[in-house]
């Protein structure tokens, strides 16, 4: 067990264990918010797990981290809050940026729609079993997903040699 | 689905287009409503005519550069968005804010949170017909915008919270600004209550619309007083205290009814529990004391000591041209916005830039919930349950 860890986050991680041996790939401690690394393929049972059997009701948020060049190099992150115990944990699952697909938590978490709607435009990950996975910020007939590191922040539109200070490496 | 077959057996519904230059959507929204008559058999909500990349261009700044992005995302709660900001990045940086810049801290975004409900209130009155309302609402928001203007130079994109505590002093006479608001606001909060609470039209308007399911709600991951209004007490500042709002003494005001009467109930609370707060915070702020925290490299040094002081004059320099890095490392912070729970999320890879700034808005979530609050209703109640839901556009779309 890693040190720690708090008493609360503990007891999750426990649980996962017990339930299945390759549900916690890593637990990570940093200033007190604890993140459980799921494998990929188990995210929706561990999330289906976390609701039912240790009361985290309420998704607070889902986000992605883009590590470009590093490899996996998406990072999903569930930010999971608990009503009756106020506890808060983090689920991530890394993928790899050659296949970025995971499965949708919105049968666990209905609020997950837009949360992983708004990844897929921004991101381009892709949700598996999402109902209505279109763009959600951006038009329709956007191209590229800006929030990738791959993508520069002025966009991939022609600058102008009067503006070519513009044109710094996007880091 | 709900539809009216004709012989002939084709669905006889009606698409209409709401929005996105719709006044009582409270910005750029566009809704597309299936009709059957006047009643709404589906609703799909379309967003984005807002969206300015603000969490991109984040990336492009560095961490204290990125403090006036945060302001034109909710605009009307600058200092909540500030403050989540910096909640987020100081965890990342473990850095302690001083006592007295967390007291002023609090006091200012309970300032904007009565602020905010005055606008949410006059303009969804205004939606619902209430004319005077709103101008009254508007009347009492300039007082606090003044004082918002004495403090920050600003009157909305304030960005008065740093990161490792607040910008400036407090202004000279700040305490009677304050404690002018703080006794004209009871009795015209009273005096709103007296125009809409026991009005017939104002009930018949929002007694029993838009009602959704306790369970329901938390399920659509919906929070602050639209949650509250469904019985559930869920509230930030009391359940994962930030900002020493642990030594305030509040109540969370909650309903049950949980439609859109109930929410506007639960609001007008609020701003009474918040005038609560503020007095307690008032009692709090010393006249003296630091509003920074003390951190070179992080926070720049005071102007008198980098004139005497080479070390100062370096650190000034380096945390404007290059900004601090932050060890690698992510954070998640909730406060508690006029809206909702509002998250920041700040991950760093060590560089003097974020890797990634994440804004959990509240106007985007609670959004989400819209087409199961209005299946069913008519549409003249589509406008009071957006109203109630309480979005703001530049938070949705970010």
């Amino acid at each position: 067990m890693t040190e720690g860890v708090s008493q609360n986050a503990q007891v999750v991680v426990e649980h996962l264990r017990a339930w299945n041996v390759k549900a916690v790939a890593e637990v990570i401690e940093y200033h007190g918010e604890t993140t459980i690394v799921v494998p990929r393929e188990l995210l929706r049972s561990a999330g289906e797990r976390c609701r039912d059997h240790l009361e985290f009701n309420l998704l607070s948020d889902a986000t992605c981290v883009d590590h470009f060049p590093i490899e996996p190099r998406f990072e999903l992150n569930y930010h999971l809050t608990s009503l009756p115990k106020s506890a808060k944990i983090r689920l991530r699952v890394r993928v790899n940026g050659s296949d970025p697909v995971v499965d949708s938590l919105i049968s666990v978490w209905p609020g997950a729609g837009w949360m992983e709607r708004e990844i897929f435009d921004l991101m381009g990950i892709r949700f598996n079993g999402h109902p209505d996975l279109r763009r959600i910020l951006l038009p329709d007939d956007w191209e590229g997903h800006p929030l990738r590191k791959d993508y520069p922040t002025q966009g991939f539109r022609d600058v102008p040699a009067s503006a070519s200070y513009l044109k710094k490496a996007s880091t | 689905m709900t539809t009216v077959e004709t012989a002939t057996g084709e669905a006889k519904t009606m698409v209409l287009n709401m929005g996105p230059q719709h006044p009582s959507t409270h910005g750029v929204l566009r809704v597309l409503l299936e009709l059957d008559g006047e009643n709404i058999v589906k609703a799909v909500p379309d967003l984005g005519y807002l969206h300015t990349g603000i969490e991109k261009s984040c990336e492009h700044l560095t961490y204290s550069q990125a403090i006036t992005l945060t302001d034109r995302m909710d605009y009307l709660n600058p200092l909540g968005n500030n403050l989540v900001y910096c909640l987020a990045v100081e965890k990342l940086l473990g850095l302690e804010v001083p006592k007295r810049a967390q007291y002023i801290r609090v006091m200012m975004v309970e300032l904007q949170r009565i602020s905010s409900h005055l606008v949410w209130l006059g303009t969804h009155a205004i939606d619902l017909g209430a004319m005077s309302v709103f101008l009254y609402c508007f009347r009492e928001r300039e007082e606090i915008l003044k004082i918002f203007e004495r403090f920050a130079g600003q009157r909305m994109m304030t960005s008065y919270i740093r990161i490792g505590g607040i910008s400036v002093e407090p202004p000279a006479g700040w305490r009677q600004m304050v404690n002018g608001v703080l006794k004209m606001l009871p009795s015209r909060i009273d005096e709103y209550e007296t125009l809409l609470t026991e009005n017939r039209i104002w009930m018949a308007r929002t007694k029993g619309v838009g009602y959704i399911k306790p369970q329901e709600a938390v399920a659509m991951s919906m929070t602050g007083p639209t949650l509250r209004a469904a019985g559930i007490p869920y509230d930030n500042r009391r359940v994962f205290p930030y900002s020493s709002y642990e030594e305030f003494e509040f109540d969370v005001p909650t309903r049950t009814d949980s439609d859109c009467f109930g929410r506007y109930m639960v609001r007008v609370a609020e701003m009474r529990e918040s005038l609560k707060i503020i007095k307690q915070a008032m009692g709090k702020i010393t006249d003296q004391g630091p509003i920074k925290a003390e951190a070179p490299g992080i926070v720049p040094p005071q102007r008198e000591k980098m004139k005497t002081e080479m070390e100062a004059l370096i650190y000034h320099f380096k945390i404007f041209t290059e900004g601090f890095s932050p060890p690698p490392g992510d954070a998640y912070v909730t406060v508690e916005s006029p809206r909702g729970e509002l998250g920041c999320y700040v991950a760093s890879d060590g560089s003097p830039r974020p890797l990634r700034v994440h804004f959990r808005s509240p106007s985007f979530i609670n959004l989400q919930a819209l087409p199961n609050i209005i299946q069913g209703q008519l549409i003249a109640d589509v406008v009071a349950c957006i109203g109630t839901i309480d979005i703001v556009l530049g938070d949705v779309d970010r």
